[in-house]
Formats: C-alpha cells, structure tokens, sequence
C-alpha cells in the first residue's frame, strides 16, 4: 500500500532545467538556493489533495513554467512604464521594478529611509539579508520555496528607529513581453522601533500574454512601529500570479495590509503573519472581483503566539461568469497567547449560475482565554435592498452595482487611512463594475 | 428536580472513577483465531446464516479493504491498529438464537440492568418510564434481545437484528445495503463491510408514524475484540422513526476499535430522527486504553422534502473520527446536525458533518458544541457544498467551542463550497471560555468551582440538548457533569 | 458581626488595601464612601473571595468565622452576598434554573432541606413582584439582554431570596434612572433587620438618601481614613474627596 510517486509534470522537469541553468547566473548565496529548490521539488507542485491548495491545484494550472525574463531593455522599460495606474497619481517615492529587475531607484530619499535593489544587496551580503524568512509558516510554502530558489531582483528596505516617512513608498511592479516569461521578486522591508512607513505595491503587465509573476514582500515590524500596506493587483488577463506577504510583528505594533485583486487569470495571495510581541493589532483585509474563468485564491495564516494581540480579517469576494473564489483563513492561537482576540470575516457574492466560491476559515486553538470567530457567507445580493432601490427608480444593474460597490468597499473604508489611495482603489472597484455592464 | 439539580447531584456522588461503565461481565463466548483472512469473513457469515449474495458482497468489499490505506487527515494522533491483532467476532456462547428472554445468559441480562437499559417489556409497561422505548441490545458482535417487535410488527414496522433481516427480509436489505455508504467508501466503511456482525435494522411503512422511540444499545464487552455493526434505516414515504442510539464499554488498558457504519434512507415526505449519546470508555487519565470510535454515518435524503435529523453527544472514545452526514438529494428535503462533543483528560475527537446539497430548494442547518479540558484535542471539520444544480439551497452554521484549562486545544476547519448563486449559507464559529467572573459570580450565589461548571456548560449546550429526545436529554445532562470531572480547580 | 483586621491586600504587586479595619455590627447599615482607585470595589470582592488578590495580611471575621480561609461559596453560605456593579450575563441559563440551584446549594451547606418547587416559585414570584420584575424576564437566561436597571434589580431579587446575614451593595447606584433607583433602595431596606449587617458602597452620596446608613466611612488609599454619622456623606458631598486626597498623599 506505498505510496505511488507522483509523475514529474513538465511544468516541474521544466523548473528543475531552469534551475540548473540559472543558479549559478543569480547573485547571493548559492546554497540557500539548493535548499530552497530542495524544499519545493520533494513535493512538486501542490495538488487539490495538499491540505494548503485544496482549492487551487497549482499542478493543474501551471501547465509549463515560462522562462525567466532578461534584463529590460530601455524599449521595454519605456513600454511598461506606460502601463498607467490608479495609484501613480499618488505622490510616493517610487520604484520600478520591470519584468523582475529593479530598474529605477527612488531618486532621493528622506532622512532614515534606505532602500538597497536586492541584486545589491545579495551580491555583498547586505547584513539585513539575515531577517529573511523571518515567518516559519511560509518556509514549506511552494510558492514561497519558488521564490526562494529564483529571487533575482527587489529591493531590501530599512525604515530607521523612530522615523515617520510622510510620503508613501510605492513600489511598482511592471511587466512586458509579448511570449510568456516568469518572474521572481522578492522585497525585505524592516521598520525598526517607533517608526511609521506606508508602502504601496502596484502589479501590472500585458493582456493575453501567459506570464507567471511570483513575489514575495517580507515585514519586519519592530516594536511601536506602524505599517500600512496597500497592494494592487492589476495584471495582464492571461498571468499566473503568485504572491505572498509575509510579516513578523514585535510588540505594540499597528500592522494594515489590504490587497485588491481587480486582474489575472489565476492568482493567488498568500499572507502569513506572525505576532511575535505582546499587544499589537493587525488588520488583514482584501477585495476580490473576478468574471469570465477567473481563478482567485486568497491564503491567510494568522499565527498568534504573543499574548494580548488583536486580529480583524476581513475578505470580500464578487464572483461573475464561470470565475472561481476561494478563501482560506487560519488564526492560530499558541497555548502562551492568552488574551488574544482574533475575528475573520469573509463575505461573497455569487452573480451568475455558474460561478463558484469556496471558503475554508479555520480556528486552531490551543489558549484558553481567547476570544476569537471568524464566519463566513456566500449568497446573492439581498433582494429586499435591490427591490428598494429599484422602487425608487433604479435600474437593476445600477442597483446591483451600487451595492456591489458598498460590498468592495467595507474593507477599504475599515483599513485605509489615506484617503487619497482609498479613493485611487475605490476607483479600481467602480471601473469594474462599469466594465460588467 | 429540575435537570441542572441532577446533574449536580451526579457529579456530587461519582468518586474516583468517573466511568461507571466500565465493569466486564462473565460470560462464556466463542470467537474464531485473531486476525483478518476471506475465512474470517466466511466465518462470519456462516456464523449469521447469509445468503450466498452477502458473503460475495463481504468478499468483494474485504478484497478492496486491502487496497486501501487508513485515512491520516483528522487532527488526531493514535498507534495504528494492528488489523490482524483482533477478534473480529466474538458471541456469548448460547445453543441457538433466544427466542425469549429466558433463554439469554443471566449474566447478559445483569449487564443491561446494570446499565439501566430495560429489556423486558412487562416492566416498561408497569410504568417505570413515562414513554416506551423498543430496544435493541447489540452485545460484542451479536444483538442479544430486542424488545417490542411483536407490537412494532402489528404497525408493519420492522426493527429486527440485521443479521436477522438478511434471512427474513432479503430482498429490502439487499435493495438499500450499500446505497448510501457505498462498499469503498473509506478505509473503515469498507472494513465494515467486510466484516460487520450484527446491528439493527429498521423499516417503516409508507405513512407510518412509529408507535414509539426505537433504540440500539452497543455494548462492547470482550478484550481485543473490534466492533463492527451496521444499522440502516429506511423510512418510506410520509413515514417518521425516531432513533436512539447508546454506547458503552469496560475499562482496559488496551484501545479497542469501534467501526461501524449507519445508513438512513428517507423517501418523500419521511422523517427519521437518529440520536447517539456515545460513551464508550475513554481510555484513563494517562491516555491508557479507550475505544477508537471510526465511525461512518450518513443519511440520503432520497424523497422530496424529506427530513434527517442527527443528534449527538458525544463523551466518550480515545478516538473520535465521525461525520454523520446528509445528502440532500430529494427536492426540499432537510438535514439537520446538532452536535455536542466533549473532550477531557487524554481524549481526541475530529467530529462535525458534512451537508451535500444536490436538490433544489434544500436546506441544513448545523449546530456544533465543542468543549475541551484536560489535555484533550477537539476538532469540528464540517463541509457544506451546494452543487450547480441545488438552486435556492440554504444553510445556517453555528459551530462554538469552549475551553477548560489552557492545556487542551480546540478547533474549528469547516469547509464551505458554493457553486449556485442562489445558495444562501452563513457560517459562524467562536472559541471562548468560561470567563472567571462567571465562574466567581455563581460561586458567590453558592455554587461550588464544579457545580458552576456544570452549569455554565449546560447553558452553553442548551440549544443542542432541546434537541434530544427527553430521556436522552436528561441522561445526557448527567453525562456532560460526569465527562467534565475534575477538569476545574 | 463583620470584623476587618489590618487588611492588606495586593493585586499584581499593586498595593490596594493598606491596614484596613472595618467594623460592621449586626442590624447596622455602614456605607463607605470613596474617590475612584481608592480600592471600594477590591474590598467587597475580597470579602467575597473573589482570586486574583493575594491577601498580605489581616483577618476578615464573619461571626467569628474566618472568610479568608473559605471558597466564595462557604462564604455565600454562611450568609455573604454581593451585590455585583456589573452582574454577569450566563447564556442558556434561565434565571429561574439559576436561582433554583443558587438557593438549594446555600440551603444544603447550611443543611437544610431542599424547598419544595411550589414554595420556591411561590418566594421567587413574591419578590418578584416587589421589586417590579416581570415573570418573562425570570424565564430569560440569566441576565442576558437587561437593561442595566433590570440586571441591578435582578441583583437584589437574588438577595432578597437567598436570605444572606451579611449584604455588600457594590456601586449599586451606578447606571440607575431615578425610578430604578427607588426600586432597588426599597427592596434593600425591606431587607433591613436586626440580624443583618449592610456595606453600601458608594460614590456619590445620593443612593444614601434612599438608603439612609448608620454610620459613614470614608476610604483613601486603602484605608479608612474617617468615620462618623450619616452626616458625614452630606459633608462629603458639599466638599468633595480632596481633602482625602492630599492627606494621604502628605
């Protein structure tokens, strides 16, 4: 009754030929490639039966894995740089990584404010490199394995004690080709005690071009330092993206990360936070709105092993045409973490018949003093509503998109302080709307 | 006095061993050579007298068994089974079959008066109970007496040992055994199949409302013996049966297993209520002994609008792997879970169920208690899945957990899966503990650290125990108090 | 009847009680009287037995008996009660059930015989409806869903009930209209006899209008820093805690 070991698809002999060839050619330290390659190729690419992707059988959707993208070339810096989005408007220190390659540094930076591309610091051991995977959770990750064994580029970033950087970092992740191609971005950003940093991640790329983004952004929040994360994910119609957040908090810490998901084929957000210090608060929140066979996967593990933190999740989901949701929550509270209280939320509606959501919140508990819940919903828009509306003399599709849009919205209006980039992203969510007619 | 009062009084005169029903009896009983070959299998059904069509059924599904692995996905740790270690049978040696109670061992009928089951009618209807309960007494691998047929059979109900019904009513059996949980179903399903002994069969006839509450009583009593009884029960249209189900086990050192399979079918407009209270030992405070308890239950709701019901409190077992599901497939049938599981000492439960939408219009509705102590793990796994075609299916989920002493653990992994976009399902799960003002406020009235306990406990199980038949609810007042010893101070 | 010795008492290294004596007699109604922090609400759970305060030093007597050495339920039944601030909410749990089992446990420490359920909803029923509580609200779980009013006049339904020797008012002014006020007052003074020792606690002198006291004591810091008549509260009240304050911190 062994088990049969699984056939190598052509998408993983086709990883294992990439890497063999490309790992000498990347900057840093060879062996924690191995070993991150290692951890991924003992199991493959994750299947339905692999607990974590039940929901998005990976082996299923990624078919072949597309060579990694070369160093742009200024044609192609200038073609995604035209790439315009909601949040460029926003005045920010900006960043532009194209195709997987940082190709344009902020030009000037605020006092306390280091921002190194990570092919830098890879080449001369930048001595921040060591708070990497700082999140055990994510270390047998595939996507995060991925990531590890083919990083080329990103940026390390140090926010210095006590500094409260005014404008926000954006960080725009831009890509362009015309075959399909991968990338692998990975950003280090450590806030160190007290100070405050807003940073923004924008994704973006070309229509109908199968490429397959991998990023990885990795927090390390010192003690009283104050984080907000706003992230984009626009991509071209036909990519693959996988992203993964992951964040390790100290004490008294104020953590907000909101991701919308407004494009891609197939996407997958992974988020793994750790409380690590006694009294911080974190809010995890999102938008999801997908149509024709879209595929979103949105992946939290809430790790609470310091006393007295708060947690609030909060994940909305539109599903349209055949497009497929899924949401995955787990709150882990540790036998030390008493006073915890941990509250998950996710909410979605299903407009068409042939639409699917599937919701998965988990609580594993093992305090005894805890307060922690989570729910979950899955209906239509509620007809009572529609029928006010509609008596007071609006059409169907306008009534259903205006509460759509208070829908998208909820999470938008809990986490965002900045008002600027919470109307930029309110704007990505009535833009679809509009667009479904 | 009221029930909350008893349930006080019980805690009050258990002393040191909180299982009461862990005393073996005495009794002479044959069992075929330890381990599992197709001549275990034919031995068995030799032994019930089967049609040839049932041993090639028990053949056919034991072949499968060995192609098969045991399931390793529940949160629960536990040292395999040693599959050819174990008595797959095992009967009180008697000559034929008792047709009347006289014929039974004495010692087998001390056992059930022990346990508080009543077998013989005539003291039933002096009055002992305010309402009569048909009893069907399963002892190791053979049902020893069942009560009230005569009466049950003049409403054309059949309640009868399985193995009975193989002989006497063939053809229904063979018309609905394996409908529902197929033969490979899963790992210890298929193990049933192979090698299940007795068990109890029920059969109401259209538009039969069951003249009263039928129940089973499982005893496991032999060392090293695994049990593996099989129930189906098939209400036919507009008919209504309401089921119990009882559980208990001596005290040993050593784990022995319990698999067994239920299968309910409802036709249109039927109704069958199944209630357990399960309380097999389990296992001492070092985590020494305890029955596994791999249990695969689930119910097709067949006919239009058509009803199932699943109660459970479940107190006992090392192990708890149970699921007792609802396929709704009949258009507006209904399914219902109530569950209260209780974890302490060294116990594991991975329990919940799983409400399959196919129809239209069908609707479920799950309400889960966990509480854990001591140093037990207790898991809630649910699914609720709406397939393309259950337009306007409804659930509503409620899953709590309860906390005693920060050394046990207590989850939640439900698993919610739409594919109707007229399907409605609310979901809602909170973890929480009996909060120490709580706790001081009724001492402060009185109450001691236990009592207070009890009571809080019982106010938080509330909506599941309205649920329960009222015999059952009492007995599983007290059954809450006793599980939740020495889980205070 | 309440004797308090050199009562030290501290919660999480804070000092909260600092050499407190009190003596309450049989039949005397004793209000105390204090700013906010100066440890009222730590008293009356100490002598409630409430965990979480480690008692440095001194000694609470009860008749003689010493309440230190009891759990809160000894102490319920050899006649404490309290009257909480903030009454707990208990789901699932039916008031009548509460009271039920509540009253039959006191009686059975104290070895009497359980009451019978006529006399017991024939008691539950006549305080009741002296105290204006609906029959509805008595098959509600415990406290769950009352107004704040409806949770303190519930508090006194159980003290009329249970029949304590010895009854601590906790802040039971606080979150009261007037009316709810002159509900609770009179229950409580309903309540006064020979044989039954009060501890009102208060911040502001205006529940003592209702529910006039024998004797007034002021508490600073921990201690009781004055004593006298139910003038004393009318002098507080025009004057407020400052002087107390900076006395203490002299």
């Amino acid at each position: 009754m062994a088990d049969i070991a699984m056939i190598k698809t052509a998408a993983e002999t086709g990883l294992a030929n990439l890497f063999a060839i490309t790992k000498s050619l990347l900057p840093g330290d060879a062996a924690h490639r191995e070993d991150a390659f290692r951890r991924f190729s003992e199991r493959g690419l994750p299947h339905r039966r692999i607990e974590e992707w039940k929901y998005t059988d990976l082996r299923a959707l990624l078919r072949d894995a597309a060579p990694f993208a070369g160093k742009p070339t200024e044609a192609d810096i200038a073609a995604a740089e035209a790439l315009d989005g909601p949040l460029t408007a926003i005045d920010s220190i900006e960043a532009v990584i194209v195709n997987g390659h940082l190709v344009r540094a902020p030009a000037a930076l605020p006092p306390g404010v280091e921002i190194v591309p990570l092919r830098e610091a890879l080449g001369s051991g930048h001595p921040l490199l060591a708070r990497m995977g700082a999140v055990g959770h994510a270390h047998d990750n595939a996507a995060y394995a991925l990531n590890a064994a083919f990083m080329s580029d990103g940026a390390v970033i140090r926010i210095a004690a006590g500094t409260h950087v005014e404008r926000p970092i954006h960080l725009r992740f831009l890509n362009t080709g015309a075959t399909p191609f991968a990338t692998a971005t990975r950003v280090l950003v450590h806030v160190e005690v007290g100070a405050s940093v807003t940073l923004l991640e924008t994704h973006a790329g070309p229509g109908g071009v199968g490429y397959q983004p991998n990023g990885v952004v990795e927090m390390v929040v010192d003690d009283h330092a104050k984080v907000a994360h706003m992230r984009l994910n626009a991509e071209g119609s036909d990519a693959l993206a996988l992203s993964t957040l992951t964040a390790r908090l100290g004490a008294k810490v104020a953590f907000d990360s909101f991701n919308l998901v407004a494009g891609t084929q197939v996407s997958r957000h992974q988020v793994y936070l750790a409380f690590a210090g006694e009294g911080s608060n974190a809010g995890i929140r999102g938008a999801t709105m997908i149509n024709g066979t879209q595929h979103a996967d949105t992946t939290l593990v809430i790790d609470h092993a310091a006393p007295g933190c708060t947690s609030r999740e909060l994940f909305k989901t539109v599903v349209d045409g055949q497009a497929t949701g899924v949401f995955q929550g787990k709150i882990i509270v540790h036998s030390r973490a008493q006073k915890t209280d941990g509250r998950m939320m996710s909410a979605a509606v299903l407009l068409s018949e042939e639409g699917t959501m599937n919701n998965k919140p988990e609580l594993e508990i093992f305090a005894d003093d805890v307060q922690c819940a989570h729910g979950a919903t899955c209906g239509q828009l509620d007809e009572d509503l529609l029928f006010y509306l509609r008596s007071r003399g609006l059409p169907l599709k306008e009534a259903e998109a205006l509460l759509l849009e208070s829908f998208l919205a909820e999470p938008i209006g809990e986490g965002i302080v900045h008002e600027d980039i919470a109307a930029a992203l309110t704007g990505v969510i009535d833009g679809w709307l509009r667009a479904r007619g | 006095m009221p029930a909350v009062q008893e349930t006080i009084e019980q805690v009050r005169s258990i002393d040191v061993d909180q299982y009461k029903y862990g005393f073996v009896t005495d009794v002479e009983m044959e069992k075929p050579a330890k381990g599992l070959t197709e001549d275990t299998v034919r031995y068995i059904s030799a032994k019930k007298g089967e049609p040839e069509w049932m041993l090639e059924w028990r053949l056919d599904a034991y072949r499968r068994w060995l192609t098969m692995k045991e399931p390793d996905w529940a949160r629960v740790s536990y040292d395999r089974v040693d599959y050819n270690d174990i008595y797959y049978y095992a009967a009180p040696k008697m000559n034929a079959a008792p047709k009347t109670l006289d014929e039974v061992d004495p010692e087998i009928l001390r056992t059930y008066e022990k346990l508080g089951i009543p077998l013989r009618e005539q003291e039933i209807l002096a009055g002992v109970q305010t309402s009569r309960v048909a009893v069907d007494a399963v002892f190791d691998s053979v049902s020893v007496a069942t009560t009230f047929k005569a009466e049950l059979a003049k409403a054309g109900v059949i309640f009868m040992p399985i193995s009975e019904a193989l002989r006497e009513h063939p053809e229904l059996v063979r018309k609905y055994l394996g409908t529902v949980v197929p033969v490979t179903d899963n790992f210890f399903a298929t193990l049933n199949s192979a090698v299940f002994s007795d068990g109890s069969f029920v059969y109401i006839p259209p538009g039969v409302r069951c003249p009263m509450e039928l129940s089973t009583y499982f005893r496991i009593n032999e060392k090293n013996t695994g049990q593996f009884e099989r129930t189906l029960i098939i209400a036919d249209k507009g008919s209504y049966v309401s089921y119990l189900e009882g559980c208990t086990a001596p005290q040993r050192d050593e784990n022995q297993l319990h698999a067994a399979v239920v299968e309910l079918v409802a036709l249109d407009d039927a109704e069958i209520k199944y209630s357990t209270v399960q309380n097999w030992y389990p296992g001492d405070a070092e985590g020494r002994g305890g029955i596994y308890n791999f249990v695969t239950k689930r119910g097709d709701c067949r006919g239009r609008n058509s009803v199932i019901t699943w109660t459970q409190v479940e107190t006992g077992s090392a192990i708890t792997w149970k699921y007792p599901s609802c396929i709704l497939r009949g258009e507006g049938s209904r399914g219902e879970f109530y569950s209260i599981a209780i974890s302490n000492g060294m116990q594991q439960v991975d329990s919940g169920t799983k409400m399959i939408h196919l129809g239209k219009n069908t609707t479920s509705r799950i309400i889960s208690k966990g509480i854990s102590a001591g140093r037990s793990q207790n898991t809630y796994r649910g699914l609720v899945s709406a397939h393309r075609k259950a337009s306007g299916a409804r659930n509503f989920t409620n899953c709590d957990s309860l906390l005693i002493g920060d050394r046990c653990g207590a989850h939640t992994v439900p698993y919610i899966e739409s594919k109707n976009a007229s399907a409605v399902f609310e979901h809602e799960a909170t973890t929480s503990k009996i909060s120490e003002d709580q706790l001081f406020y009724c001492q402060q009235r009185g109450l001691s650290a236990e009592e207070a306990t009890a009571l809080i406990v019982n106010g938080f199980v509330k909506d599941v125990l309205q649920k329960l038949p009222m015999e059952f609810a009492v007995e599983a007042q007290k059954l809450i108090a006793i599980s939740l010893e020495g889980s205070v101070g | 009847m309440l004797q308090i010795n050199n009562l030290v008492v501290q919660i999480e290294d804070k000092r909260i009680l600092n050499g407190l004596n009190l003596t309450v007699n049989k039949g005397e109604v004793a209000a105390i009287m204090g700013p906010n922090g100066s440890g009222k609400s730590t008293l009356s759970y100490v002598i409630a037995g409430r965990e979480d305060y480690e008692v440095l030093d001194g000694e609470i007597l009860l008749d003689g008996q010493n309440l230190l050495e009891m759990e809160p339920d000894q102490r319920a039944a050899a006649g404490v009660f309290l009257a909480f601030q903030y009454p707990l909410e208990i789901p699932g749990v039916a008031t009548m059930t509460f009271l039920k089992a509540s009253l039959n446990a006191q009686r059975k420490a104290r070895g009497e015989a359980e009451l019978s359920t006529p006399d017991f909803i024939k008691r539950v029923n006549a305080a009741a409806a002296k105290l204006e509580i609906q029959k509805d609200m008595l098959k509600r779980a415990l406290n769950v869903g009352f107004s704040g009013g409806e949770k303190k006049r519930m508090e006194i339904l159980q003290m009329a009930l249970l029949e304590p020797t010895f009854c601590i008012l906790d802040e039971t002014d606080s979150g009261l209209d007037i009316d709810a006020l002159r509900i609770v007052s009179e229950g409580v003074n309903t309540l006064r006899e020979a044989g039954r020792g009060f501890l009102v606690i208060t911040h502001y002198q205006r529940l003592l209008n209702y529910i006039v006291p024998d004797t007034v004591h002021v508490m600073a810091s921990g201690r009781i820093v004055k004593s006298g008549g139910k003038e004393l509260a009318l002098e507080l009240e025009a004057n407020g805690y400052a002087d107390y304050r900076q006395s203490d911190a002299a």
